[in-house]
């Protein structure tokens, strides 16, 4: 009960900044806070390397006179602080203009059930514990294969933390969540080359991370699969995105149907709504109330409701990505994703990694992206890649050096598969994504 | 020192916390056997506003403060800080980081001044150095000027960030050294259309100043007339070459290539751990003898600089790269001593509550001896590559990846055709042994960078002459 103690507490400190801003004035007001700790431990080279101890808290308010607004955050919960952070906010909005579709979501939206999502497992693991646990993973990975010559460590991190949020509309409520991750880089050498790899897992339980070896072995295959790895000739092909590289795919999804992007007109999929933009068997949604996932939240950053609801089905964009000011500026209304989406899942295909390698044929299987090239105004699309070729379904050799580039408005359009290879760990959940047809471009 | 007393006054003194309490904490540190010892303070007020669809639509103030307390000993690090700068939990964390290292001799030490250092930056507040009318007056002038340009403009974003922060930082010798660190930023980003087609253009800039830096020089116009030619070149690009070519790097920001190929692989930490492609390679050539290639903290009111790092240690100009031989790494005192050589005033934290690593400065290549137009009138056919939306590195195996935003081919020796961003891709410890002109026009950036490592951003500068490569990857889909 501890945490609901303390939740209340916050609470409180949210309802004494909404008052403050109506006493200094503000029409409306909507305020929001955090309250973090956590544990990060690092082993290297079979020795404890750092041990961070981590303690965050930051509050901010956003303050409303009439269609005007003004912002400020500040690190520091004391009331006298809580006072000067909200005038610095109402000073602000002295100064900036009226913007008709500036205020508050509107009150029906406002999320009014909260189910107990399970978000909250707090892991009664010692700084000695955390330290053996990441030892134990490094230990796995470095003991692996004799070319795993060097290695940037594995690291267990525990967090453990409560949000507030609240507005001048009555809404006031606050949630512990917890979230838990262990990790490990290392590097192998073979000759000249040398190259670096890693894997992690990450859970808001601990019982549900993968056991410490498998993740130590994990990064040392992936980063002994990488030796030797040549560029390739320029050329056209099918391209594989692995299930982690394919959730940047459905990543660049998003920000195209998001409100901010639409409204500015600066999105390659302006207008798109209703229209097919997938192949028909592509389906997308979002699922906010998973038990225990990464995403999960029963409200967004305003404190509206979030739906479980389909953002692509039968290929065709069915709904935006919205928050209240985007959807006014739309003439729509909020679809609950203030700060972003939860928990968005592709619906898996029938085909296995394996399956969808075959699938692939000859082509190439990209496991790694880098880079920032792609441009929302005009959908084109052109990153740094790393992966593997194939040929016959079967891996040949490892590749790097290369980029891979097209539009994503035709890649979109041209995905022939989606594997049920599902990577769960973060808020987009995909499996791999073959594409017919790029551009490499090699040496 | 006058720059102690400004930070005692804007973070220790509302704290209630005296010189004193920093001796009991750091002695409670030192009361076991550790090889270093930190406490740094900050506190840093931020302010942003932005002008959008003709109205100013956005403005906030954040406050940031705390204190972040480290215990060194051999390779291990122990680490705790609070967002409270209160003596009770200031030494709790204390006992928290000594905990990494076994219990050994008390030592006591009190606090004395730091040496003298250079100052590269004026002490200003530049939240204070207009009024909050002035800002938005700037806004809206710069909004109006730039959307009069051409009338294809159909939108124009004016964003304006200023910062003030200031830092105090004890060492386990009690050496107490402080900082007061400005820090400006101007962007403007323009979206054209015309005949349906939409693209963008955007030019920023900034440094360690007020806002005086934008107001006395005109300095605002002329990022809203470049971001406009910018978008503008954009609507007549055509598809990209995809392959291996000469590419020519324009001055200035296309620098960032040596940021990423080469910058990255050359900070201390993963030199120690021997987990970069340069790597025991000091003495060795790395680049044609055309290179040199420098590292400098000390360039005043440059976005990048700093009088002293995060870790006290008065920043250099370091020399990378002489004439294609590597002659050395960027350190903090961490690596610095696990290596045996000198710290280079390279250790810098995103925060108090972030460790310091070794981090760049300002990196840039020094100019040449070939004229700009006889680099393009050499190249038979290739990519002219004149602005970059930013990169990547991977630095074990060297690969790294940037993404150009404005390029052109160059055929038999002239500019041509404007072509769409593509990524370039190369390899780091490579890409330097293919330059075979440097242009004498060395510029810095406009002050826009900003550099991420382990999840730490913080503010750097770029700059190089027009360089010309003998072969690099060209990420287009024109195959």
């Amino acid at each position: 009960m501890q945490n609901q103690e303390e939740t209340n507490r916050l609470k409180n400190t949210v309802q004494d900044l909404l008052d403050e801003a109506k006493r200094q004035g503000a029409s409306a007001a909507e305020a929001g806070l955090s309250q973090e700790n956590g544990l990060s431990v690092t082993a290297r080279l079979g020795d404890v390397e750092t041990i961070e101890h981590h303690c965050d808290q930051g509050l901010g308010i956003t303050v409303y006179f009439g269609q005007r607004k003004g912002s400020a955050s500040t690190t520091d919960f004391s009331s006298e602080s809580i006072k000067e952070t909200v005038g610095a906010a109402c000073s602000i909005a002295r100064y900036t203009s009226e913007d008709s579709f500036a205020g508050l979501p509107e009150k029906e939206l406002l999320a009014t059930e909260f189910p107990d999502l399970e978000l909250n497992h707090p892991w009664t693991i010692s700084t000695d514990e955390a330290i053996t646990l990441a030892i134990e993973c490094e230990d796995a990975a470095r003991s692996y294969h004799a070319e795993i010559s060097n290695s940037e460590g594995a690291t267990v991190n525990t967090h453990q933390g409560i949000r507030v949020m609240g507005n001048t509309l009555g809404f006031l409520h606050g949630y512990a969540s917890t979230r838990h991750s262990l990790s490990c880089s290392v590097l192998a050498q073979r000759g000249d080359s040398m190259q670096r790899d890693y894997w992690y897992t990450v859970a808001r339980n601990s019982d549900a991370l993968e056991p410490a070896v498998e993740v130590g072995i994990k990064a040392a295959e992936r980063a002994l699969r990488r030796l030797d790895a040549r560029s390739l000739s320029t050329r056209q092909c099918p391209v594989l995105y692995s299930a982690e590289t394919a959730s940047g795919l459905l990543g660049s999804l998003i920000g195209a149907i998001s409100g901010g992007n639409l409204y500015r007109k600066s999105s390659f999929l302006l207008g798109a709504l209703d229209s097919q933009i997938f192949p028909g068997f592509i389906h997308i949604h979002e699922q906010p109330y998973l038990r225990g996932a990464l995403g999960s939240a029963a409200y967004d950053g305003e404190g509206v409701a979030t739906k479980t609801r389909d953002i692509v089905s039968d290929g065709i964009l069915r709904s935006y990505v919205l928050s209240t000011y985007s959807a006014r500026k739309l003439g729509l209304h909020s679809t609950g994703n203030a700060g972003g989406v939860h928990n968005l899942t592709i619906t898996p295909g029938a085909f296995d990694y394996q399956d969808m390698l075959k699938q692939l044929n000859t082509g190439l299987l990209v496991t790694e992206l880098m880079g920032h090239g792609v441009n929302m105004v005009t959908g084109d699309y052109s990153r740094g890649a790393a992966g593997f070729w194939v040929e016959n379904g079967e891996i040949q050799y490892p590749v790097e050096e290369i980029t891979i580039a097209g539009n994503l408005k035709d890649m979109f359009k041209n995905i022939i598969a989606v594997g049920n290879d599902v990577d769960y760990r973060g808020n987009i959940r995909t499996g791999s994504i073959l594409v017919e047809r790029m551009s490499i471009a090699g040496e | 020192m006058e720059l102690l007393n400004l930070a005692r006054q804007a973070i220790l003194m509302p704290a209630g916390i005296q010189d004193g309490d920093i001796e009991k904490i750091m002695n409670r540190l030192l009361s076991s056997s550790v090889d270093a010892a930190d406490i740094y303070f900050q506190s840093s007020h931020a302010e942003s506003w932005v002008m959008e669809g003709g109205i100013i639509k956005e403005g906030s103030h954040n406050i940031e403060q705390g204190a972040g307390v480290r215990a060194v000993s051999g390779e291990k690090t122990g680490f705790a800080y609070s967002d409270r700068i209160e003596l009770p939990i200031l030494l709790e964390a204390a006992n928290n980081v000594k905990a990494i290292v076994r219990q050994g001799q008390n030592a006591q030490v009190g606090l004395v001044k730091a040496a003298n250092w250079p100052l590269y930056y004026p002490v200003t507040n530049p939240l204070k150095s207009l009024t909050d009318q002035q800002k938005i007056d700037l806004l809206r002038q710069v909004e109006s000027e730039t959307r009069k340009l051409d009338q294809r403009i159909e939108e124009v974003i004016v964003s304006l960030i200023g910062a003030h922060e200031s830092i105090l930082v004890a060492n386990q010798d009690g050496s107490l050294a402080a900082d007061v660190r400005p820090l400006v930023r101007m962007n403007v980003t323009v979206i054209v259309e015309e005949n349906g087609r939409r693209e963008q253009g955007s030019m920023g800039g900034g440094g360690r100043s007020d806002y005086s830096y934008f107001s006395n020089r005109d300095q605002a116009l002329e990022y809203g007339k470049e971001a406009v030619r910018q978008a503008l070149v954009n609507l007549e690009a055509e598809d990209a070459p995809a392959g291996n070519m000469t590419v020519v790097l324009g001055p200035g920001w296309p620098g960032i290539l040596l940021h990423e190929a080469i910058g990255h692989g050359l900070e201390g930490d993963f030199n120690r751990k021997g987990t970069s492609a340069f790597s025991g390679r000091v003495g060795e050539r790395v680049a044609s003898g055309l290179c040199t290639v420098v590292d400098d903290g000390t360039l005043p009111g440059r976005r990048g600089s700093l009088s002293i790092d995060d870790e006290g240690t008065p920043t250099e100009k370091t020399i990378l790269i002489e004439n294609g031989i590597l002659k050395g790494y960027m350190q903090d005192k961490l690596n610095a001593r696990l290596m045996g050589v000198k710290p280079t005033g390279n250790g810098r934290r995103e925060s108090y509550a972030n460790l310091p690593m070794p981090r760049m400065t300002n990196t840039y290549m020094l100019a040449g001896a070939h004229n700009p137009e006889e680099i393009i009138k050499s190249v038979k056919k290739g990519l002219y590559a004149k602005n970059f939306a930013g990169g990547q590195v991977d630095i074990t195996s060297g690969k790294f990846v940037f993404s150009a935003s404005e390029a052109y081919l160059i055929e038999n020796g002239n500019i041509t055709r404007a072509v769409k961003g593509a990524t370039l891709i190369g390899n780091g410890p490579d890409v330097l042994t293919k330059v075979s002109m440097v242009g004498t026009d060395l510029e810095l950036d406009s002050g826009v960078g900003t550099c991420g490592k382990d999840g730490q951003s913080v503010p750097v500068g770029v700059g190089q002459p027009t360089l010309k490569i003998d072969g690099l990857t060209v990420g287009g889909t024109s195959v």
